[in-house]
């Protein structure tokens, strides 16, 4: 198979999944499948082509440089899954507290 | 006809002559809606008090004078991806089971603009991935032709809900496929605009690059009608295009003269199964019975389009998704965990197997290492994908082939195999790649009764030729008038 058990571990930590050791095989097998059949691209030479991200030749699209109404905060609040005053609660972002 | 048949095009004309109430248009819907849905399972949400609110507030403008909107009183069934404001939007995925939206989508705010009545929310695959609805967290929505059957997908809810006559009017969206196929299988129109033609303010990404919104419709006209109401500029969505919407439907019965079709032999190869070839090549004829001129072309870079857009998408959606991470709205894991242990238990509870597998596929071709060979060879191929249209359509009007290589399969048929259910989107995807327009229209049965369609395949903002193209082969035929018994 072209993935590893590392390989997919790896994958899932940065795609930030947790996912079971029977789900973890399975993925082994289908994304290897999967990534076997996209490979079929090295066939083609792609010398001198640019890559297209996108369909339309956008360019950057600004607006005036002033203040407009946003989102009210009760709004923004409304489906947080912990509410804490006005702020969204969230798990601490180091495991214990800095010093300075 | 029963009201619940008719097209809006015919329930705005009942309206307008005095012969049909918009409260009684919402009951027949209703009616409908209660009696096939346990067989469909079309909608993941629908509000009859609030339905029934809009379909009155209708008739009083109406009583009193005020100008009514193109969608006056027409039920319109929304995909579940669209942001509608206090009203549950879910992307059929657990991850958002309770999320409500404190917004419109662009799309909805402008069905609203045109006095549409807002008809449920539609069953859809989990995060519009999928071509089957089968991934849908909620339930699996049924063909209206052929119960055992699946719907398509991604928009396998709205596309049911037209078919089956629980609504005239819906809207999906369509990133590889997800309006055309659907449209195919149950039968209908569907209409994927070009990218930039519908903004996608308020819809939730799948890949920015590809999705666009657009109408189901039993006919080209209504199909016509629903695009013109939610087409247009949007300051909100940069990816879309500031240009005036034509009325699609004023010319729409003008037939094109000296039309010049294009057909493309790899979308005639194996793999096509030989009922829809067949139906698809009568279509052909009847073209050319009207005076069109059938052109041999060649979109060499057919065959790699299907890898380029399973690398590219899901790297999109692996992007795009990552904001599902239990902080701000939707699943928090319950679990204790620390920060990063939360994101992972939140996002492996939430999300469905295709969507982790798609997460995970994009996360590893935009990795270190991968990159360049997977990604950016992806966009190099997508850029020859585009040039192919450009330089066929340089040489005919419209491109045009089947929708899908088969009719609908059977709920649990592919289910088991990603790659299966992936080669299903074989015709569509290219479409997408390159930005061009694409529309299906009903071509035809197969013995077994399930529905075929004809694709058609545009230059970029040639909706109006398309639609007047697309009408020209309806006007002699009557698959659109049909109505399966549910």
């Amino acid at each position: 198979m072209s993935l590893s058990a590392e390989d997919v571990a790896k994958v899932a930590k940065l795609a930030r999944l947790e996912l079971s050791g029977d789900d973890l095989a399975r993925m082994q097998t289908q994304l290897s499948a999967i990534l076997d059949y996209v490979a079929q691209l090295v066939e083609l030479n792609t010398d001198g082509v640019e890559p297209l991200a996108h369909p339309l030749p956008v360019e950057n699209v600004f607006r005036p440089d002033e203040p407009t109404p946003s989102l009210p905060p009760d709004a923004a609040l409304q489906n947080a899954p912990n509410r804490v005053g006005d702020y969204f609660g969230v798990p601490a972002v180091f495991d214990e507290p800095m010093s300075h | 006809m029963s009201l619940i048949e008719l097209t809006a095009t015919e329930l705005l004309a009942l309206q307008e002559g005095g012969k049909a109430s918009a409260a009684e248009i919402a009951d027949a819907f209703l009616a409908a809606y209660r009696e096939r849905e346990p067989k469909l399972r079309a909608f993941t949400s629908l509000d009859e008090d609030e339905i029934r609110r809009q379909a009155k507030a209708v008739d009083a403008k109406r009583a009193a004078g005020q100008p009514l909107g193109k969608l006056a009183g027409v039920p319109v069934a929304v995909k579940d991806v669209l942001c509608t404001k206090g009203v549950r939007t879910t992307c059929s995925s657990k991850i958002l089971e309770n999320f409500v939206p404190p917004y419109d989508a662009h799309a909805v705010e402008r069905l609203k603009a045109e006095d549409a009545v807002l008809f449920g929310k539609t069953n859809m695959d989990e995060f519009a991935m999928g071509s089957s609805t089968e991934n849908s967290a909620v339930q699996v929505t049924r063909n209206p032709w052929n119960t055992d059957r699946i719907p398509g997908g991604s928009s396998g809810g709205s596309a049911a809900a037209v078919a089956g006559c629980q609504a005239p009017l819906s809207l999906g969206t369509d990133t590889g496929g997800s309006i055309r196929q659907p449209a195919a299988v149950c039968g209908i129109v569907g209409i994927k605009p070009t990218y930039g033609r519908v903004s996608r303010y308020g819809l939730i990404a799948f890949a920015s690059s590809l999705d666009q919104i657009g109408p189901f419709a039993h006919d080209v006209t209504d199909a016509a009608l629903l695009l013109e109401a939610v087409a247009g500029h949007d300051k909100r969505d940069s990816t879309c295009v500031n240009q005036p919407v034509p009325e699609y439907r004023k010319m729409l019965n003008d037939p094109v003269k000296g039309l010049r079709i294009g057909v493309p032999r790899e979308f005639f190869g194996e793999g096509l199964d030989a009922e829809v070839e067949s139906a698809v090549r009568a279509a052909l004829k009847e073209y050319e019975k009207q005076g069109a001129t059938l052109v041999d072309v060649s979109l060499p870079h057919s065959k790699y389009a299907l890898a380029a857009y399973y690398i590219v998408a899901p790297a999109e959606a692996s992007s795009n998704l990552a904001r599902f991470d239990g902080m701000h709205y939707g699943h928090r894991t319950k679990e204790k965990a620390d920060l990063i242990g939360t994101y992972a238990k939140s996002r492996g509870e939430g999300f469905g197997k295709e969507v982790q597998r798609r997460i995970m596929i994009g996360t590893y071709v935009l990795s270190s290492g991968y990159k360049d060979a997977y990604y950016v060879k992806a966009l190099k191929v997508r850029r020859l994908v585009k040039k192919d249209y450009d330089d066929a359509l340089a040489t005919c009007d419209v491109v045009m082939g089947p929708t899908t290589p088969t009719a609908a399969f059977k709920v649990g048929e592919k289910s088991d195999d990603p790659l299966a259910m992936y080669l299903s989107d074989v015709y569509t995807v290219s479409c997408n790649l390159a930005g061009i327009p694409g529309l299906s229209v009903p071509c035809g049965f197969t013995k077994s009764g399930l529905p075929i369609g004809l694709q058609l395949l545009g230059k970029p903002f040639d909706e109006e030729k398309l639609l007047r193209v697309a009408r020209m082969y309806e006007s002699a035929t009557d698959w659109h008038t049909r109505r399966p018994k549910v």
